[in-house]
């Protein structure tokens, strides 16, 4: 609760958190199916109309509904962006964690295997990993998952490091709690806030590079929504259909504007020591 | 040094974990590059003719015998055939590479001339309504996808103007620079508006903090003018966050702009390395993915060298 209203009580956090949440509603609504029309049904007689009373956001080449339809794809790249990113913290932390609780070979083995793995553009190790599993949602998924890894392990494993050498962590030791109990209570509990501030992050590039592999035509297959796929799908019918680019790029760019705000809210509010010094 | 040292000892290592890596990650893709190369001829083929052509381009051995070879040229220089060029993969990727050279260096020149004065702007004139707005445009622009603007971009010129960006032939910068200069303005623009946007919001925050300091305060109660005191002794400190983020950004951007090169047209590295991928050409994507990974390797320890050189503070090597 306390959080929340730091963050309402935040410029940018506010703003964030408002579009945030509106689209969470829409996702939900979006998977539900609780969309005006049915996503992938063909209205052929209202193919390319305008945005009206009927279709708020028009029709595609199929006649089908294009606010139903980003509904739909919202909720697909949520989907993508949340599994995604939950695996990232899950393995980032596990990883960093172990590497810093047993330090030496597993230290330095486990980060190594992420240089490795940074020592590749996002986009390209993002690529490889779809073309080996092909293309789908849930490949697109672990791909994100894998390639958003090494940050997490990196950004838990620094400050576990310096927490191992702090005194409350020896006093635990000498009191004989195990190890599983100092890793989990002592270490894991005061990166809460740096890892909240980074999941937030990783949302964001998380939802842009989901549209960029879908705009490659390697994320979710049609005929199901899918926003970078709409994007793409609008590049032949620009001029005479400017609904079919505009209203895609507009959800996906304000979904990753929401995402970024909030994290430089929670950046502001969780971490006194990136607070802005006043000038 | 220390630090450095090491990072150069662990250099190998890691791009022998890369070459592995995509060594392994290509084998593992579903279908044979023959039948991909082929296509529908490919059913054609009589079994000798399969083995022969297997045995050109080297995937008759088993992986470890072709990773062998693989490495064993690359020390000499030869990468190895692609199979849908029918030429050496370092030509193939040679000929790609400069413009995605240029088109990087153009993304950052414009990032930095953009960025640079719109942070110190931002930061000089902090909490006031032009701080506001050069934040907000650059939070909007942080969050704007490149396909996204790419798309807007040519939307607006081709409705609002009727003209459409250069595509067709690329022209090389030496052979055509007005023609190569109008062809790849547009995919700059497209690439460093967001990259301007990073580099204005480090640059603004980097600026704040150094300004916060004392010796900038000291600075300032001996009579300094503002003009001096943000240019010599504040800027050159607030330049060290700058450097990192457009060091590690031009780095991603040598890697090739693979959606930015789809939609202009572009025949960049990015878009080689997708066909490469889709058209399982082996030694293509081994060759790439191996020559990209080296480059943005090479940038992140220049980058580091940049970091040292700037703030002599640093002691990397006691971290």
């Amino acid at each position: 609760m306390r959080i929340l209203r730091a963050i309402f009580g935040h410029g940018s956090g506010r703003i964030g958190g408002i579009i945030v949440g509106l689209y969470l509603m829409l996702a939900i609504l979006g998977l539900l199916g609780l969309t005006p029309h049915n996503p992938i049904t063909q209205y052929r007689i209202d193919r390319l109309h305008a945005p009206n009373g009927a279709y708020w956001m028009g029709t595609d080449l199929f006649g089908r509904d294009v606010a139903s339809r980003l509904m739909a794809g919202i909720g697909q790249s949520f989907t993508v962006a949340f599994f995604s990113v939950a695996f990232a913290t899950l393995a980032g932390t596990v990883l960093g964690l172990a590497a810093a609780w047993l330090g030496r070979r597993w230290d330095g083995v486990v980060m190594r295997i992420m240089d490795v793995l940074l020592a590749f553009p996002a986009i390209l190790l993002a690529l490889l990993i779809v073309t080996v599993a092909g293309p789908g949602t849930w490949t697109s998924v672990i791909a994100i998952g894998i390639v958003y890894t090494p940050i997490f392990t990196r950004v838990v494993r620094g400050p576990a490091l310096s927490l191992k050498a702090r005194e409350f962590v020896d006093a635990a030791r000498t009191f004989g709690s195990s190890s599983f109990y100092i890793v989990t209570r002592h270490l894991l509990l005061n990166l809460v806030a740096p890892l909240t501030v980074q999941v937030t992050l990783a949302l964001a590039w998380a939802l842009l590079t989901e549209a960029g592999l879908s705009f490659l035509g390697l994320g979710t297959q049609p005929p199901a929504a899918s926003l970078g796929l709409m994007l793409s799908d609008s590049r032949n019918l620009m001029e005479t259909a400017p609904w079919l680019m505009i209203f895609p790029g507009l959800t996906i760019m304000i979904s990753i504007l929401g995402f970024n705000l909030l994290g430089d809210a929670l950046r502001d509010i969780l971490d006194p020591k990136m607070r802005r010094a006043p000038a | 040094m220390n630090y450095l040292m090491r990072r150069l000892a662990t250099f190998p290592l890691v791009l022998l974990g890369v070459s592995i890596l995509v060594f392994v990650a290509i084998r593992m893709v579903p279908g044979d590059s023959i039948t991909a190369m082929l296509g529908t001829e490919a059913g054609l083929l009589t079994p000798a003719q399969r083995d022969s052509l297997a045995a050109y381009f080297g995937i008759d051995q088993p992986w470890f015998v072709q990773y062998w070879r693989w490495i064993g040229g690359i020390l000499h220089g030869n990468f190895g055939i692609s199979v849908t060029y029918g030429r050496p993969v370092l030509d193939v990727i040679l000929e790609r590479f400069p413009l995605t050279l240029e088109l990087a260096l153009l993304s950052m020149i414009i990032a930095l001339a953009v960025g640079m004065p719109a942070g110190i702007y931002a930061a000089t004139h902090s909490e006031k309504p032009s701080d506001l707005g050069v934040r907000v445009v650059a939070m909007v622009g942080q969050s704007t996808p490149s396909f996204v603007l790419g798309l807007l971009i040519i939307y607006t010129l081709s409705a609002g103007f009727g003209v459409l960006p250069a595509m067709g032939e690329f022209a090389p910068l030496w052979q055509d620079p007005l023609r190569n200069l109008s062809q790849l303005i547009l995919p700059a623009i497209t690439l460093g508006f967001a990259f301007a946007a990073s580099v204005t919001r480090i640059a603004r925050s980097a600026m704040l903090d150094v300004l916060s300091d004392d010796y900038v305060r000291t600075a300032r109660s001996k009579g300094a003018s503002a003009r001096s005191v943000i240019w010599r002794h504040a800027l050159p400190n607030a330049l060290i966050p700058v450097v990192t983020l457009s060091g590690i950004e031009f780095g991603y951007l040598l890697g090739g702009a693979v959606i930015v090169e789809q939609i202009y047209a572009l025949p960049g590295l990015g878009r080689m390395v997708l066909d490469a991928i889709l058209q399982r050409d082996y030694a293509l994507v081994q060759g790439s993915v191996l020559f990209i990974a080296f480059n943005f390797m090479i940038v992140n320890l220049l980058v580091d060298l940049a970091y040292v050189g700037l703030d002599p503070r640093i002691r990397l090597g006691e971290q």
